[in-house]
This record gives C-alpha cells, sequence and structure tokens, in this order.
C-alpha cells in the first residue's frame, strides 16, 4: 500500500505544476481534477475512504464541474491563451517560489527531525467522522450551515427577475 | 456462501457480461419501442433481428472517423473514453450474488456516486472540445441538468442507508431478507430512479440530446466509434442505474430458491432496463426550465422530508425497547 501512497501523491504534485503552468484554461481544469482525484487517492491510503469519497463528490464532482461551467458561459477562444502568456511571466512565479521554499524547508525539517507517523493508520469510517463533526466540531458544522444558507440568498437576490408580461395591451412590467 | 471466486475471473465475467449485454440492449431497445408503436423494427438480419446489432457494429466501425479542425483535439478523443470507463467502474461494487462481487467496498455507494458524477465530464468536456454552438448548448444543459440531480440521487439513497446503517451494498442487499425496501422506502425509491434516469440523461431527460432542438446536443461532431461509445456508455449507464435499484430497494440476489441468485439479479434489472425503455416509448421531453424546477422545487423537498421522517423513526425505534 505504501507504493501506491507515493505514486499518488507524486502524481498529485505533478498534477498541479501543470494546472498552474497551462496557458488554457479548461486543460488546466483537467489537471486540476487528476490532482483531486489523486488526492482523494492518497486519503483513502491513509485510511480515510469515507472522505477520500467526498472529496471526488464534492471536489472533483461538483465544484470544478461547476468552474467549467462558468467558463464554457464565458466563451473564451484562442485570444486568452496568448493574453494568460503575457501574464504568466517569470516574474509572477518569484513570489510563491520563495514562500514555497519557506515550506519546503519546513517539510526538509520535519521529515529529519523523525517526528512522523507511518503511512499505515488505523481506517476512520463513516460513523467516526460522522460522530466527530456533530459532537466536538458541531460549531463549525452549524457555521458552514449558516454560510452555505447566505450564500444561497445572496444568489437568489441577484438572480431575481421581474415578471415580464408579453402581451400587446398588456405590455407594462409588473413587480 | 460459495466458494470465493479468484478476483480476476470475477472482474471478466462482468467485463464481459456487461460488454455484451450493453450492444444488445440496441436491439432490445428497437424491437421493444417497435413493438409499442405497432411496428416490426429491425427483423431481417437474423433471427429476430438480432444480428442487427452487428451490422451496427460493423457500420460504426468503418464508418470515417473525423475530427473536426476546429476541435480541441485531446479533449476530443477522451471524452468519450470517460463515460465508458467511469459507467463501467461503478459495476465494482454491485453484489451480483452472495460473494460475486468485485470489491466490497465499505463506501460501495459512495463509490458509485462519485463515478457517476465523473460521468458529468464526458458531456461537459465533449460538448466543449467540439467548438460548436449546439454541442456547448448540449453541454451547458448536461452540466446543469447531471449537478442538480446528482444532489437527489445522493439524498434518496440515504434513507436506505439509514435503515441498514452502512454504505456497502452486500449489507445492505442482506437486510432486506424479510422485507425489501421498496415498502418502506417507496417515495426514496421513486425519486431515485427519476434521479438514476437524469443521471443517464435518458428521455424524457434527453435534454443534453434532444435531437429535435438542438441536433445531437454535445455529441453533434462526434462520428464512427467515438459516437459508439457515448452511444455503448448510454447504455452501460442504464444497467448500472437498474442494477443500484434493484440492489437498494428490490432485494439484489434474493428470491425463491428454485433460481440461482445471479438469475434472479439479472430478471429483476431487465424489468427495469425495459422500464426504461417503457418511458422513452411513452414520455415527453419537458423544457429546460421545467427540468430543473421539477427538481428543484419538488424533488430536493420530498427527498429531505423523506430522509428527515425515516431519520425520526429509525431514532424512536432505538430509544422504544
Amino acid at each position: 500500500m505504501e507504493a501506491t501512497f507515493y505514486i499518488a501523491s507524486a502524481v498529485a504534485v505533478l498534477a498541479t505544476i501543470m494546472v498552474i503552468t497551462r496557458y488554457n484554461m479548461v486543460h488546466a481544469l483537467l489537471y486540476l481534477i487528476v490532482s483531486f482525484l489523486a488526492i482523494a487517492v492518497v486519503i483513502f491510503v491513509l485510511g480515510a475512504p469515507f472522505i477520500a469519497a467526498l472529496e471526488i463528490i464534492i471536489y472533483a464532482g461538483a465544484i470544478v464541474v461547476l468552474i467549467i461551467f462558468v467558463i464554457m458561459m464565458l466563451n473564451l477562444r484562442e485570444e486568452t491563451v496568448t493574453q494568460e502568456k503575457t501574464w504568466l511571466t517569470k516574474e509572477v512565479y518569484v513570489g510563491p517560489a520563495l514562500l514555497s521554499v519557506v515550506l519546503l524547508a519546513e517539510i526538509v525539517y520535519i521529515i529529519t527531525s523523525g517526528e512522523t507517523t507511518s503511512v499505515n493508520q488505523p481506517v476512520i469510517d463513516a460513523t467516526a467522522v460522522g460522530v466527530s463533526l456533530y459532537g466536538p466540531y458541531v460549531i463549525g458544522v452549524e457555521l458552514c450551515g449558516i454560510l452555505l444558507m447566505s450564500g444561497i440568498v445572496g444568489a437568489y437576490h441577484l438572480g431575481r427577475q421581474k415578471k415580464k408580461i408579453v402581451h400587446r395591451f398588456l405590455e407594462k412590467i409588473e413587480e | 456462501m460459495e466458494a470465493p471466486i479468484h478476483p480476476m475471473l470475477i472482474v471478466a465475467g462482468v467485463l464481459g457480461g456487461v460488454m455484451l449485454v450493453a450492444p444488445g440492449l440496441i436491439w432490445l431497445e428497437r424491437r421493444l419501442l417497435a413493438l409499442w408503436q405497432d411496428r416490426y423494427g429491425p427483423n431481417r438480419a437474423g433471427p429476430f433481428g438480432v444480428l442487427v446489432v452487428l451490422a451496427d457494429t460493423l457500420k460504426l466501425f468503418f464508418k470515417e472517423d473525423w475530427t473536426p479542425p476546429f476541435a480541441d483535439k485531446k479533449v476530443f478523443i477522451v471524452a468519450p473514453a470517460i463515460v465508458v470507463i467511469t459507467a463501467l467502474l461503478g459495476f465494482v461494487v454491485i453484489p451480483f450474488a452472495p460473494g460475486f462481487i468485485v470489491s466490497d467496498l465499505n463506501i460501495g455507494i459512495l463509490f458509485f456516486l462519485a463515478t457517476s458524477s465523473m460521468g458529468a465530464y464526458s458531456i461537459i468536456l465533449g460538448g466543449w472540445a467540439s467548438n460548436n454552438k449546439y454541442a456547448l448548448l448540449g453541454a451547458m444543459r448536461g452540466a446543469a441538468q447531471m449537478i442538480s440531480y446528482e444532489v437527489f440521487m445522493g439524498l434518496s439513497m440515504m434513507g436506505v442507508v439509514l435503515l441498514t446503517g452502512s454504505f456497502s451494498l452486500q449489507t445492505i442487499v442482506n437486510a432486506q431478507q424479510d422485507l425489501w425496501f421498496v415498502v418502506p422506502q417507496f417515495v426514496g425509491f421513486v425519486t431515485f430512479l427519476i434521479a438514476g434516469i437524469a443521471e443517464t440523461h435518458r428521455l424524457p431527460f434527453d435534454i443534453p440530446e434532444s435531437e429535435s432542438e438542438i441536433i445531437a446536443g454535445f455529441h453533434s461532431e462526434y462520428s464512427g466509434m467515438k459516437f459508439g461509445m457515448f452511444f455503448v456508455g448510454e447504455y452501460i449507464g442504464i444497467i448500472l442505474i437498474s442494477s443500484i435499484t434493484v440492489c437498494l430497494y428490490f432485494g439484489g440476489w434474493l428470491g425463491p430458491a428454485f433460481l440461482p441468485p445471479v438469475v434472479w439479479f439479472i430478471l429483476k434489472t431487465f424489468v427495469f432496463i425495459i422500464l426504461f425503455i417503457l418511458l422513452r416509448a411513452s414520455l415527453p421531453r419537458p423544457r429546460y426550465d421545467q427540468l430543473m424546477d421539477f427538481g428543484w422545487k419538488i424533488l430536493l423537498p420530498v427527498t429531505i422530508i423523506n430522509l428527515m421522517i425515516t431519520a425520526a423513526i429509525v431514532l424512536f425505534n432505538e430509544n422504544s425497547p
């Protein structure tokens, strides 16, 4: 099982690099899907099959579909690819690269200090996730609920339309 | 329990069986449609016209495999493969008989939901890569339809999960020894079936394709075997949804002992496949906004109420002695 962990994490890292360097938005999102799938495999190997399935259903299955949906609406063409090329210059990489180096140093330190747990963890099933979500972390769940609710209300407010009657004699806009 | 069969043999059996039945459904569908519309249907090639499947396949193989010059080539080629792969992956968790299952995952239902949600990409990417207005329209309709109906599909299955306390399909089938779940979970069954039809984008929910409005929707630009993949993928999807329905609500392989369990499973599955075809023969296609209204304003409240009532009853039964 350890080999699958290392292969999946390598795929995740490579796919994420490809996400950043693609000029075409949809191609980048395709690599993002691969990255999510690879991370799901990593989580699965680490002993959390329930969270792995949710990762695929929610992130790869719903959120990226929505992003692609929006991109299809925008009707991007070849010009945007060239525009993207002018934006993605070498200078842009400096800031994130510096920050990543700090993280890399931390990871190297953690690995060399040897204070890591092994890959083979006990399996955490759906019941354990549910018990901890509705036990000690119930406030987090409630806050997420409120956040999503406000999102829905906002979307409804933006998307609301006035009723329009199309008729020769009744041509007026009704509230 | 039977003697354990080698997993690779089960994989080969399931793959072979599904890949044989899926093209056969083309014949079954055309014959049954013809029966319900008072005509003969394919009846020339072979006995009862069975060989029409072979003729169709040969035709698809020898057609020119045309990739439009304006298409995004790589994505265009990958899209039809995704639909077949994801639909076939769903069969991993289906128990055909006691012990005859590729992998009895403890997250069986969630695995099925994950594969079916990945199936949406074939429509979206196929339609987007075609770089054609009709294909893009079909893809956008498909994306919206599949995302919304996935929600109700997952929620309607959770009633069964509450009653058994497990995501594994084998455990769910075993829990139906006394009573099929279609009785206590009738609302869940109806909503699941509707959402399942929408997931396979079959008539009456074939909005992403709707030949009479947007040519062939997301696969307008596809020809030859790439179109064949979409075609076969749709039939594999029908078999998948039918077998999941049988497992969740109709007792899977359970049945009187005079027939082996696998035969019961296949018989029940075919009843649902025929129901799918009957729906195609009898129902008109709703408008796109009607589909969305129906989903979010009727199906979503119904599934949530069903889930809450089921949870309340389960809690009540646990607390009372």
